[in-house]
């Protein structure tokens, strides 16, 4: 079968109705990108799942961040996504940085180490947000300033892990026939994490790349498989089946499991990682982050992340909320449901 | 968030505990602690680390997976 067959096959399918998630921004912004939606039949419905980890971090945490940023002896230091999420406000770390606080951008949390050796006096704060993919990335930070005794390095964590998540969505009843399987976070869980959530809800997954060909292939599968409790890699090039054993033990080192707040779900037992009580010394106050109050109240990501509606369905959508002004963090993200169905006059 | 892209080791500086990843031309430092790598490896790159290999065999792996889909009649 090559893929004209496969796309014929997904846009001629009169099979009964089925629903399947994506729970990675990447997968969304590439779904919107690629235009897979048009490609699709009727019976066939994407929903954007809880998959950018800015979109799903509480306002406490971006709360947390704005008040240590106030702070003349700190600098905190972020990946871009997170620099307009607001908090229980609509004020937000761009604008903090508008009134005088510091906040770096950086590409990578490794780039945190040449920042602080400039100046021993400051503290250097990096909001730890995050999958199972970036995790490791954590590891390798936390490793280098333990064993570099680095004490002007800090972490605010809010890191997060997908099958506790995606459990929580198919316990709380979500219309969910299959799961297209976030690829990088695979790179790093390998494919049997979700073993167990597809047997007991009878649902396939498919772990998928990120082209439109590959995500094709994976719908294609996850919709052949329907009613089956299979977990499928066609992603084989870079998710091994036990994904990488040796980025795991080193996150594990230094991280245990812990509760995590997730925006609009509440706390979700098990799905985050905190840094271990022999390292606390590297938190910069991470713990209790689990209040989440909307910026505006009319906000529905909270709905819209757990695909209960799409983002066409918020009263907000392309009114008070554009990417401009984003009433909320799935419209901030470039990889947020909101923001990737404004731009791509999806819907 | 979770982006990564792919790209090849040139050469290994075991010192600084990176490798230097070639993009298309773009040529970057990225970590390599997170897994073994070797010039000539193709690797996976997050946020400034190496995250995984890529294997240059998947295909049979592919084809046995849809001879199964298939099987499974529409």
């Amino acid at each position: 079968m090559n893929i004209s067959d496969i796309k014929k096959y997904l846009h001629d399918y009169d099979g009964p109705d089925m629903s399947i998630m994506e729970v990675c921004g990447s997968h969304t912004a590439a779904i919107a990108k690629n235009g897979i939606p048009s490609l699709l039949s009727p019976h066939l419905h994407l929903l954007s799942g809880p998959g950018c980890p800015v979109c799903v971090t509480p306002s406490a945490y971006v709360d947390r961040l704005l008040s240590l940023a106030k702070d003349p002896g700190v600098c905190i230091v972020t990946f871009g996504d997170l620099m307009r999420v607001p908090g229980s406000t609509p004020y937000n770390l761009s604008q903090a940085r508008g009134d005088g606080a510091r906040v770096e951008m950086v590409y990578s949390p490794m780039d945190i180490f040449p920042l602080a050796a400039k100046e021993p006096d400051t503290t250097f704060i990096f909001a730890a947000v995050g999958f199972e993919t970036t995790a490791p990335v954590y590891g390798l930070l936390v490793d280098y300033a333990v064993k570099h005794h680095i004490h002007n390095v800090k972490l605010l964590t809010a890191i997060k892990t997908m099958p506790e998540v995606i459990r929580h969505l198919m316990e709380s009843g979500a219309p969910i026939d299959g799961f297209l399987a976030p690829g990088h976070v695979s790179v790093v869980t390998g494919v049997h994490v979700y073993e167990p959530i597809a047997r007991d809800f009878s649902i396939p997954f498919g772990v998928s790349g990120f082209s439109g060909e590959e995500i094709l292939l994976s719908l294609y599968g996850i919709v052949k498989a329907r009613g089956q409790g299979r977990v499928m890699n066609f992603y084989p090039s870079v998710v091994k089946e036990d994904g990488n054993p040796e980025a795991r033990a080193l996150f594990e080192t230094y991280f245990e499991p812990a509760d995590a707040c997730w925006r609009g779900m509440g706390t979700i037992s098990g799905s985050g990682r905190e840094l271990k009580k022999d390292y606390s010394w590297l938190d910069a106050g991470s713990e209790g982050l689990d209040r989440d109050t909307k910026a505006n109240p009319a906000c529905s990501c909270d709905r819209v992340l757990m695909g209960k509606i799409s983002p066409m369905a918020c009263p907000l959508f392309g009114r008070a909320c554009t990417p401009a002004n984003p009433q909320g963090a799935c419209m901030v993200s470039t990889e947020g449901s909101c923001f990737s169905w404004y731009v791509n006059k999806r819907g | 968030m979770c982006v990564a892209l792919p790209g090849r080791v040139l050469k290994l500086n075991s010192d600084a505990g990176t490798a230097t990843v070639d993009f298309n031309g773009n040529i970057v430092e990225a970590r390599s602690g997170l897994v073994d790598v070797a010039p000539g490896d193709r690797v996976l790159v997050h946020a400034g680390a190496i995250l995984q290999k890529m294997s240059e065999n998947e295909g049979s792996e592919m084809e046995d997976l849809f001879k199964e889909l298939e099987a499974f009649g529409s």
